[in-house]
């Protein structure tokens, strides 16, 4: 029997399978003949067992993922950042992201570097640096979660028919070749251009190419699996094909999935950063990570106006490395190679 | 070999087309004022008077039609806000080279710099303490999940500062064609994207290489490091990296939308910016397709270059898990 390294996963049951294997063998060893060419009674639950390993997919695959520390720190980075952003408005003391703060003279407090009221300062008209930050975390998160999933819903169910429905094949492949010659920035632009400004449009924009290559690493690996002896005997027998798909085929690529929606989320904000520096992106009353840099930008010349450009990209930074580091960790964990040293 | 030349080249035209139809579309949904350098003054009889003499209340199908045969004669139209009257290809025609300029020069630094990165990588990893892996691999997670608009600043703000009273970098924050330091900041913003992008794949293969048996036989039989690494190592590892001049040449294109903008090169990114800015309908329109004719005459000449260099390599492209 091949030896499955880690010890932690060779429980109890196990050793019990071994030993009362070797007791087997030193009971016939000392039988007779006559024993020994003797019918058997046949034992249903003896047809049943077969080999034990322990294994389980997700444990092995949470056991890589903890072994490294860095995405591990990303992870307990990202969740503190997520957690806070999201509750952020309900703590004490908070301001609104949008409220032009005043002195007692009516003057707008606008550039003040950061203070114990104002944690992270305020901007150019006098508005609470700190809640516009985490209004814009806000805003930037949903558009990357939203592209990942539209991505993820469209990339599979375009991927799993191109590969398992033959007819569809050579159609979406002469598709996906003349789409994939589209570069998405230019597509972004136009989009942003023609469209009214908003989350919405950007969302839309993203979306409309960026399925195509989910689908394309689906269609993938389901042409290597889909003709295994598995999925034949599963044929055979009549499963019927949603079935096949939901069961046999979408959990050998749940490491491919959440890879590309994790590095999808990344991107996305990245995108959305660029079009507002274009200028047909947010507009400056929903607040996002990429208006706040924009404006930061415009300020960095003055040095004493710089920490309005530092906050956001250093936010920025540390959501898309988080994603990113996590995504990849992620994925090799759960890939089954890596199970087994 | 011929015959995918022959169904690449179409399959780009087919691309070419749709663009063209989509961007037209699109571009008659916008609002009108984009065709007009002051809307708000003229009366409504003015503003018909234009949109007739521009063909703009034709019937769809037939401004389509003009769109594609002027096209075909080259023709982009005029400017309506930026350059009012201008044609848009002699606008085009005076920016184009310095594009091309900073472009060709980033390719190569690119490619000089992001292969020996990548050797040094790859070599580093047998060294004990793997310090030339670590870092480049620190650099390479931190070019590719920072997104590009920000690193762009950064490098801008980092690269214009000086540092301990000295001349130490201090680099102009500005382009200015006439001062070759001024170069410098943009070639480094439009390549380290394609840096990292090389470093990393060439790392990859260069490791995957290192681990066969020919070159451990050629190890134990005592080969210097460094023979094994050029001769064997680095030659094998090289040929598939020719996938990745395709997409490298695609970032360069799409980078220099943003960075030509960010420095006020007078290129055709910026040029861009401008007019997406100043809302000229027919300057956008113009420049949007130019920058897809190149970005997919890039991804031909990637592909067709995939093909001649290695038999080896089939025709559907490849991509990775990172």
């Amino acid at each position: 029997m091949k030896r499955l390294g880690f010890r932690s996963l060779r429980n109890e049951k196990t050793d019990k399978l071994g030993d009362s294997l070797n007791e087997k063998l030193a009971a016939e060893a000392a039988m007779t003949d006559a024993e020994k060419f003797s019918f058997e009674e046949f034992d249903p639950s003896e047809a049943e067992r077969g080999g034990y390993s322990g294994y389980s997919y997700w444990r092995a695959t949470l056991r890589v993922f903890w072994q490294n520390k860095v995405a591990v720190f990303f992870l307990v980075v990202m969740a503190a950042l997520l957690l806070f952003t999201f509750i952020q408005p309900y703590l004490p003391g908070q301001k609104d992201p949008l409220l032009i703060h005043n002195d007692q003279w009516g003057l707008p407090l606008n550039n003040m570097p950061p203070s114990e009221e104002f944690w992270f300062g305020t901007n150019s008209i006098g508005q609470d640096l700190w809640a516009r930050i985490w209004a814009g975390t806000r805003t930037s998160l949903f558009i990357g979660f939203a592209v990942a999933a539209i991505e993820a819903v469209v990339g599979i169910l375009v991927g799993v028919l191109w590969g398992y429905v033959r007819k569809l094949d050579f159609f979406l492949t002469e598709l996906y070749n003349v789409l994939d010659n589209i570069p998405q920035t230019l597509l972004l632009i136009l989009i942003s251009y023609v469209m009214n400004p908003g989350v919405d449009t950007i969302i839309f924009a993203l979306s409309l190419t960026g399925w195509l290559g989910m689908a394309r690493f689906i269609r993938n690996q389901i042409i290597i699996i889909r003709d295994r002896d598995y999925n034949l005997a599963s044929r055979c027998l009549g499963v019927s094909t949603g079935r096949i798909m939901v069961k046999n085929l979408l959990p050998y690529l749940v490491s491919v999935i959440t890879m590309r929606m994790a590095l999808a989320i990344p991107s996305a904000i990245g995108n959305e950063v660029f079009v507002t520096y274009i200028g047909i992106g947010l507009p400056l009353d929903t607040p996002s990570l990429g208006n706040l840099i924009q404006t930061g930008r415009s300020l960095m010349t003055v040095a004493s106006l710089r920490y309005q450009l530092y906050f956001p990209v250093v936010v920025l930074a540390l959501i898309t490395i988080s994603f990113y580091i996590i995504g990849n960790a992620f994925a090799d964990a759960a890939d089954p190679k890596n199970h087994v040293k | 070999m011929a015959k995918y030349i022959i169904k690449r080249v179409l399959r780009s035209l087919l691309t070419m087309f749709i663009i063209i139809t989509i961007l037209f579309a699109l571009l008659r949904l916008m609002p009108i004022e984009g065709y007009f350098e002051n809307f708000d003054k003229m009366s409504s009889t003015q503003i018909q008077v234009k949109l007739n003499s521009l063909g703009l209340n034709d019937p769809l199908p037939k401004q389509l039609m003009r769109f594609y045969q002027q096209l075909l004669q080259g023709d982009l139209g005029v400017s309506n806000v930026y350059r009012r009257g201008v044609a848009i290809t002699e606008i085009i025609g005076e920016k184009i080279p310095i594009s091309i300029k900073l472009g060709l020069i980033s390719l190569c630094i690119s490619l000089a710099v992001g292969l020996p990165l990548g050797i040094l990588m790859a070599r580093s990893t047998r060294t004990r303490f793997k310090i030339g892996d670590r870092l480049g691999t620190v650099f390479i997670v931190i070019v590719q999940a920072v997104p590009s608009a920000v690193y762009h600043i950064l490098i801008q703000f980092a690269g214009s500062q000086t540092y301990i009273g000295k001349e130490i970098l201090g680099f102009p924050m500005l382009f200015d064609a006439a001062n070759p330091k001024s170069y410098i900041l943009p070639v480094i913003s439009l390549s380290i994207g394609s840096i990292a992008y090389y470093a990393m794949w060439l790392r990859r293969y260069m490791v995957d290489e290192s681990n066969k048996d020919y070159i451990r036989l050629a190890r134990a039989k005592g080969v210097p490091g460094g023979a094994i690494s050029r001769r064997h190592v680095f030659r094998n590892a090289f040929v598939p990296m020719v996938q990745y001049i395709r997409n490298s040449i695609l970032f360069t294109l799409m980078g220099s939308l943003y960075v030509e903008s960010l420095y006020s090169v007078p290129g055709m990114g910026g040029l861009l910016v401008t007019a997406i800015k100043r809302q000229d309908n027919t300057l956008v329109q113009a420049l949007v397709l130019i920058y897809a004719v190149i970005s997919i005459l890039g991804l031909l000449f990637g592909d067709i270059l995939m093909g001649i260099v290695d038999p080896r390599i089939s025709f559907a492209k490849k991509e990775g898990a990172r």
